[in-house]
């Protein structure tokens, strides 16, 4: 077995590891208890795993671990602090955005770098879609979603 | 877990070439959302990897005092997608890496990777094959520039040795300068998808007549392909859209698409033409002409 020493943060959290380098960041990030962090496809395709990497969206399970040296990693876990869930997690409950839940937090945490980047901008829907292809939904048929995203930007 | 058997992280592009020398296994994997699902898939030649992911020295985009556009080969697609160089001088490079996958997917591929893949359905190739860019490629015998037109052997396949590396994607400004130009991804649909066809244009109109045209297909023949008989047909004629149905049916003589799960050679013909006409009327728009 190769390993390697990593050195990364979680939602604020600093942790060094002696990582396996076979090992995706999505294997990492459940191991260490986000298990909000899901393995929908594997591939790239399903967006279940998205975390934040230096606030870019990424699907962790086709992201190297050591990869992550250095960098600043969130997950929809860290976005609820003292007990209160975030702008975007409350617009989704709010919306109605939530079914099943699997695809969910990969859907927050694109929504988060999403209404991050665009916050005060004029934003039409077709973005919203766009920036959120990656992110697949089998239940809600995505409307849902959109206005959740949508509300976030408002104010 | 990936089975991954050895691996060596490069800090430089020599570095990289001294590994790539050091084992005849040995592959590359930058962005590695096309090597990771192949070892995901259980694909043992990829699992000896040299990982260039992090390196510097292939990233960035720049304009050359001659105003020559560079692009480095590491670049991820948003940051292709986002310079401000390839906005205000190629923007039909920015237009087709936008067509890549979704965005977490274009969040970390690589535009090298996306040409070392060697897939006929690149979504950045026509783009880069219209604009004649120039790959500068370096290897343990040295450097060597290599049109992106003939970069491509065959399906899945590259003239790149074993010990070469792309490194950069180079756009001479007098490719990019007076050009309109266009490119239209057909797909079944809009985001995460393999291209059907891909079709890209630039063209120069002098006067109302069509200077030069390059016309450019992706799945269309065993590897991206140029429509030259197409390209030499439109030298001279007005830019009427009469003509471009004409120049659009000459496309079909360069291309060979073939049949497969996909879609049918007969559908691929269709949707060349259909292509053909549209992306050369968009880009002589682009060029400020009207029809």
């Amino acid at each position: 077995m190769i390993t390697k020493e990593i050195e990364f943060t979680v939602n604020g959290q600093l942790i060094t590891l002696d990582v396996d380098i076979r090992k995706s960041l999505l294997d990492v990030l459940r191991e260490e208890g986000l298990t909000s962090i899901k393995q929908g496809c594997g591939v790239g395709e399903c967006g279940a795993c998205t975390a934040l990497i230096d606030d870019i969206p990424m699907d962790t399970c086709m992201y190297l671990a050591v990869w992550a040296d250095g960098k600043d990693i969130r997950t929809s876990e860290g976005e609820s602090r003292d007990g209160q869930v975030s702008k975007v997690q409350q617009a989704y409950i709010d919306a109605g955005a939530v079914q099943c839940g699997y695809c969910t937090p990969g859907f927050i945490m694109t929504s988060t770098a999403f209404v991050e980047k665009y916050k005060g901008q004029k934003v039409d829907r077709d973005l919203i879609r766009k920036e959120h292809s990656g992110n697949l939904c089998r239940c809600t048929g995505y409307e849902t979603i959109v206005c959740a995203v949508e509300s976030c930007l408002k104010d | 877990m990936f089975d991954i058997k050895s691996y060596e992280k490069a800090d430089t592009v020599k570095q990289a070439i001294e590994l790539l020398s050091a084992n005849p296994d040995a592959k590359l994997i930058a962005g590695g959302t096309d090597v990771l699902i192949r070892l995901r898939e259980g694909h043992e030649e990829f699992s000896s990897i040299i990982d260039i992911h992090h390196l510097e020295e292939i990233k960035g985009v720049e304009m050359q005092d001659n105003m020559d556009v560079r692009i480095g080969a590491g670049m991820c697609f948003t940051d292709v997608i986002e310079s401000e160089i390839i906005d205000q001088t190629i923007p039909i490079v920015a237009e087709a890496s936008g067509t890549v996958g979704g965005p977490q997917v274009r969040n970390v591929a690589t535009i090298g990777g996306n040409l070392c893949n060697g897939a006929i359905s690149a979504d950045s190739v026509a783009s880069l094959c219209v604009l004649d860019a120039t790959l500068e490629i370096e290897g343990i015998d040295g450097a060597r520039e290599v049109p992106v037109t003939e970069f491509y052997l065959g399906p899945g396949k590259i003239v790149l040795t074993h010990t070469e590396i792309l490194k950069s994607i180079y756009i001479k400004a007098e490719n990019y300068m007076g050009f309109g130009t266009h490119y239209y991804k057909y797909a079944m649909r809009n985001a995460m998808d393999i291209a059907t066809i891909g079709c890209a244009a630039a063209i120069k109109v002098d006067e109302g007549k069509v200077e030069t045209l390059k016309l450019a297909f992706t799945v269309a023949a065993p590897k991206p392909t140029r429509a030259t008989t197409a390209e030499q047909f439109s030298v001279g004629l007005d830019a009427t859209s009469e003509n471009i149905e004409k120049i659009a049916k000459k496309a079909l003589e360069d291309l060979n698409p073939r049949d497969s799960w996909r879609a049918s050679k007969d559908f691929r013909l269709h949707i060349i033409e259909t292509l053909a006409k549209r992306v050369i009327t968009a880009a002589i728009i682009d060029a400020g002409v009207q029809l």
